[in-house]
């Protein structure tokens, strides 16, 4: 059967460098490195392992960006301030504004300004607003310090005995619909991750399995000329320990760029016009070093199933030959 | 050296079809084990070899009962003891040189210590020029030397060898027999299993006759 270039080139690359990581000096590898079954193998781990880390960065990346939104809104709050009759509205405005102030762990207090009050809900009540005439509040934005817990129950306190018609809205039914959230997508996230860990598992088992399954009659010779089964599962460990390594590489160095490329590409505005919706699901699509532990997590995993699967089917097979 | 007492193998529920062997192979000695296809040579020579356990009686191997031995000690005991494989059993990925040595290297020896070994017993048995070829491109004479190679290069103290003549031509097979001979002069002791009658009338040593799963010992 003719193969294609690429395909040829493939065979050639992976045997060169099985041979090469297999091989102690001087000797020939005992168990053979060129074969079928281990090319296969080195393909099926190679796809398991891009399959499964890119299923932990996605999972990553959804439970950062969960939590992002949930830290952004629990680092502020907002003072409303409506007009009370008889009463100096900016007056009653800068004092919750000195209020707020005088609570520790507030970094910043800005009131929005009439005119910003107008921009704000030109979208809806169309242009040439006349505030004046409308009992509209202002809003009040308060910046709390990174790290810092502010006293809002004293806040909101002090809000009720200085200012008039001002209350406190410090976004707790948001944050706690986005806590939920969050732990939705966590769970959903784990799960499709166990479900492809477990799939790679299988398929990677099964495929390790076939592959040594093929040097039963060399596994019988080695027994037969006094090899101890230690000997002979160390053997086919070690070379099914590379196996599982370079389809681990490949497999996670693929992930790791499309995730890197990805985060490039939205830095660079390059999927626009949608990148500011992608932006609001993924962040930044920046994956932290959490992320690229976990995908190289899965190479390590993949590597030792490869390894201790070979190993388990030799030791079945020498049983059954005693 | 071995000692089989009342032996009998049956594979599952099946008819024995070895049935009370009783018999030794002493030191330094030289004997055929022969009968007709199908009597149960090779099954015998796997219990020689502890390939298979007996479902009764006593194998006993350079002094250790088979049946009482843990999987590590039975592959210890199996390294004191050379086989010939009727269908040689070389591993075709390996060159005729590492099929040699496999035996060597599962001692644990580093290549430098035993190159110059295996280099000349290569040559002893005529495959000096082929020790780089890989076995598909061997001829079935070179096969089985190289096969006989690898059963010797422990230096064992028994030799089984499965019907070692059947793939070659009447010369070669002479020269063979010439080998096994001279090993057994240096102080192996050889079963030698074969049907082949005009093999056996060159050597006047024992004969180990199987014939319906009964042994009888001819001297």
């Amino acid at each position: 059967m003719s193969t294609t270039k690429p395909e040829a080139l493939l065979r050639g690359f992976l045997g060169r460098l099985l041979g090469a990581l297999t091989r102690r000096s001087g000797d020939q590898a005992i168990v053979p490195i060129e074969t079928v079954e281990g090319r296969a193998l080195v393909v099926v781990v190679a796809i398991m392992t891009l399959l499964a880390g890119l299923t932990v960065g996605a999972v990553h990346l959804v439970r950062s960006a969960a939590s992002d939104w949930q830290n952004a809104l629990r680092r502020e709050v907002t003072i409303q301030v409506r007009p009370v009759d008889g009463r100096d509205f900016e007056a009653e405005i800068a004092k919750a504004v000195a209020a707020a102030r005088g609570i520790a762990g507030i970094a910043e207090v800005r009131a929005y300004t009439a005119e910003e009050t107008r921009k704000a809900l030109e979208p809806w009540l169309g242009t040439g607003l006349a505030l004046d005439d409308l009992p509209i509040p202002r809003l009040i934005t308060v910046t709390i310090a990174p790290g810092a817990t502010p006293d809002l129950a004293l806040l909101k306190r002090r809000l009720a005995d200085t200012v008039s018609g001002a209350s406190l809205d410090d976004h707790r039914s948001w944050s706690e619909r986005l806590g939920a959230m969050r732990g939705g997508f966590g769970a959903a996230g784990f799960l499709v991750l166990a479900l492809v860990v477990a799939a790679a598992i299988l398929s990677i088992g099964f495929a390790t399995q076939s592959a040594v399954a093929v040097n039963r009659p060399m596994i019988e010779v080695l027994h037969l000329i006094g090899a101890k089964d230690g000997f002979i599962a160390a053997e086919f460990q070690r070379h099914f320990l590379w196996l599982g390594a370079l389809g681990g590489f490949i497999g996670a160095l693929i992930a790791m760029l499309a995730f890197a490329v990805f985060g490039l590409w939205a830095r660079r505005g390059v999927i626009s016009p949608e990148t500011d919706q992608v932006e609001a699901l993924f962040g930044r699509f920046a994956m932290g070093w959490q992320g690229y532990a976990g995908i190289v997590g899965v190479m390590v995993l993949v590597t030792a199933i490869t390894a201790l699967t070979s190993r388990l089917v030799v030791l079945k097979t020498l049983r059954s030959l005693d | 050296m071995v000692r089989f007492e009342n032996v009998g193998l049956r594979y599952g529920i099946g008819p024995e079809v070895l049935r009370d062997l009783t018999f030794t192979i002493e030191p330094d000695s030289f004997q055929f084990l022969t009968g007709p296809s199908g009597a149960g040579k090779t099954t015998l020579l796997k219990l020689l070899f502890m390939a298979l356990k007996p479902t009764r009686g006593l194998v006993s191997v350079l002094g250790h009962d088979v049946s009482s031995l843990s999987a590590d000690s039975l592959a210890v005991l199996r390294r004191r003891i050379g086989v010939v494989f009727q269908d040689f059993r070389l591993l075709d990925h390996l060159t005729t040189y590492a099929n040699v040595a496999l035996p060597l290297r599962i001692l644990g020896r580093e290549e430098a210590s035993y190159r110059s070994e295996v280099v000349e017993l290569l040559k002893w048995v005529g495959l000096g020029e082929r020790m780089h070829m890989l076995p598909p491109v061997l001829s079935g004479g070179e096969k089985q030397r190289a096969a006989i190679a690898r059963a010797l290069i422990t230096r064992p103290e028994v030799l089984l060898a499965d019907e070692p003549t059947g793939n070659v031509d009447p010369s070669l097979a002479r020269r063979l027999l010439r080998l096994f001979l001279e090993l057994n002069r240096s102080g192996t002791a050889i079963v030698l299993a074969t049907h082949d009658i005009a093999l056996m009338d060159q050597v006047d040593c024992p004969r180990m006759v199987l014939s319906d799963g009964h042994l009888d010992v001819y001297d």
